[in-house]
């Protein structure tokens, strides 16, 4: 009992500046060793340069795709089904739809007046989602929310551009939103620049995308009107296009249809009959409209023939 | 009767001003709409829709937090200070308390709404170079409306329920739940086998349908405003559903032991 202290203050105890101190350099020390494993730590989202990428990691793609349909709503003025209203999902959006569809018609003059003249519901296989109304409540609710199809006004559809920049920034690696985004800045909002730009930051991260160097070179060809680099663009994307499927990785055939029509058409235009041919050949092969392609091909042998 | 509830009133509205919550949420709300419109895309300087909708999910989100925190600590936090005894004691009845703090949270609510569309209403005529006075007057209405019945509700768990958090905790969830998928019970009915069914149908005609009051799709997508007898309809239905809230709760508070 006589070598216990009889007073706190006569408790041995390091000075609170040592514990401080020693407590520093552990963490230094540990630093040292903790920074180097992370740099090379699989998971480490640091590299990935996106804020979003680093604050959201992987799950931000899981709202990638609610942000490319919010575009798609916008471009319907708000007049879309939920998942209420839409058992069956709709494998493609309605505003990539006009982008095929319109890359299928040259003259844009005809689609301007299609645009106005039909009824989009039918046009793009929509059913009108809202029946008769069920009971007085869902009649009276109508009275509040969007009920009539309408598409946005021209110049209108620069609208839908923050939603596909955001889808973008959330899933760089879904090629889809800077095709889609890239047509309606080059063909209806006059921006070949921007689309130009946003195009490329998407073939920085998808290299191999072959639908990403067709719009480029449907940048170069309808908006610059520079041939000779569409035609690179072009036959590098029909290059990816041909790798892939050899690959087995099984790449979407309307594509190949799109570059090798384009490619055709752009060699028929620049006189170089034989390559034409010998696109729209490989277009017969795989085209439904084979008797069409197979008329062109026959008017350009004859205009080919010696008189 | 008036006359006490409207003092009463009176003493809610000052608390919503002598409180942080509105300034902060409003100012959350201006620098949030505010970073995002600053925004560049594409180098399009016009681009408006997404604004106004980002701006009005927070203009909703704020009220709802206002009003609904703020009604539900009404009637506990005069009980739990013991304030309530000499309120009652006083020529007040427990209907002008219930009244009178209806009537208190829900002007509250109405004078935030007013501060909110006017921040709604500048920031989209900045950019839209034009104002839609009668739809934005609309929205402004329907919203308030809707708070209202909110009100009403909230006031009424605020005496069901043991303390302010769990009320706006489920007055929250019930809220929110009415708001997404309210207008589509009806359809969840139809595909289910009875009684489910029938269960689910009287639960879609009891419920209060708060999605009514939501008119932001026809502002964000300018798709004009909604037919004014309509309003006038939904504005008999709010305020039917906020009396009978207020109704239950004052048959409830009658009974109730205050300590």
């Amino acid at each position: 009992m006589d070598d216990v202290p009889t007073k706190s203050s006569e408790l041995k105890m390091a000075s609170p500046r040592l514990i401080l101190l020693l407590l520093l350099a552990s963490a230094f020390s540990l630093s040292t060793v903790l920074a180097q494993w992370h740099q090379n730590w699989a998971g480490n989202r640091s590299d990935n340069g996106s804020a979003l990428a680093v604050v959201m990691g992987d799950s931000r793609r899981i709202f990638a795709n609610h942000f490319f349909t919010k575009a798609d709503v916008y471009f319907h003025s708000g007049y879309y089904p939920s998942i209420f209203d839409a058992p069956k999902q709709q494998e493609r959006s309605h505003m990539e739809e006009d982008l095929t569809q319109t890359h299928d018609d040259e003259d844009e003059d005809d689609h301007h007046a299609h645009d106005e003249s039909c009824d989009h519901g039918e046009e793009h296989g929509e059913a009108e989602f809202l029946d008769k109304p069920r009971n007085i409540i869902d009649a009276f609710g109508r009275n509040f929310y969007i009920t009539s199809h309408s598409h946005l006004a021209e110049g209108e559809q620069r609208e839908m551009l923050p939603w596909l920049k955001i889808a973008a920034e959330l899933d760089p690696q879904k090629v889809q939103t800077y095709t889609v985004a890239s047509y309606w800045l080059r063909s209806r909002l006059n921006k070949p620049k921007e689309a130009e730009q946003f195009l490329r930051e998407g073939l920085r991260v998808n290299p191999d995308s072959y639908e990403i160097l067709f719009e480029l070179g449907r940048i170069q060809r309808e908006n610059y009107t520079n041939p000779d680099n569409a035609r690179n663009l072009w036959e590098l994307a029909l290059l990816k296009w041909r790798k892939q499927e050899s690959a087995g990785l099984k790449p979407n055939e309307f594509n190949y249809q799109q570059i090798i029509g384009f490619l055709g058409a752009l060699e028929e235009q620049q006189g170089n009959v034989v390559k034409a041919i010998e696109y729209f050949e490989a277009l017969k092969e795989v085209s439904p409209a084979k008797a069409d392609i197979e008329l062109r091909i026959e008017k350009l042998k004859v205009a080919s023939e010696p008189q | 009767m008036m006359n006490n509830a409207f003092a009463l009133a009176g003493i809610v509205i000052k608390e919503l001003y002598r409180r942080k919550d509105f300034y902060v949420l409003f100012i959350l709300t201006a620098l949030l709409t505010l970073l995002l419109g600053s925004i560049n895309f594409f180098n399009e300087q016009n681009i408006a829709r997404y604004v106004k909708e980002f701006c009005l999910l927070l203009i909703w989100i704020a009220s709802l937090v206002i009003a609904v925190t703020t009604t539900a600590r009404q009637i506990p936090a005069e009980r739990e200070q013991r304030t309530i005894f000499p309120l009652l004691a006083k020529p007040v009845s427990r209907g002008d308390l219930i009244f009178g703090k209806f009537l208190g949270c829900w002007i509250a609510s109405g004078i935030v709404l007013v501060v909110f569309y006017v921040f709604f209403a500048v920031i989209t005529g900045a950019r839209e170079h034009h104002i839609h006075v009668a739809a934005y007057f609309q929205a402004f209405w329907m919203h308030w409306m809707m708070l209202g019945v909110v009100v009403g509700m909230v006031l009424l768990g605020s005496i069901v329920f043991a303390a302010p958090s769990s009320n706006s905790t489920i007055s929250f969830v019930v809220i929110l739940g009415i708001l997404l998928v309210g207008r589509h019970l009806n359809k969840v009915a139809d595909s289910l086998a009875e009684p489910t069914s029938s269960i689910l149908y009287t639960v879609y005609y009891v419920i209060p349908h708060l999605e009514f009051y939501d008119l932001r799709d026809l502002i964000v997508h300018n798709a004009g405003s909604a037919p004014w007898w309509a309003v006038g309809v939904a504005t008999i239905y709010a305020m039917v559903y906020a009396a009978l809230f207020q109704f239950v709760a004052w048959m409830t508070f009658r009974r109730k032991a205050l300590n």
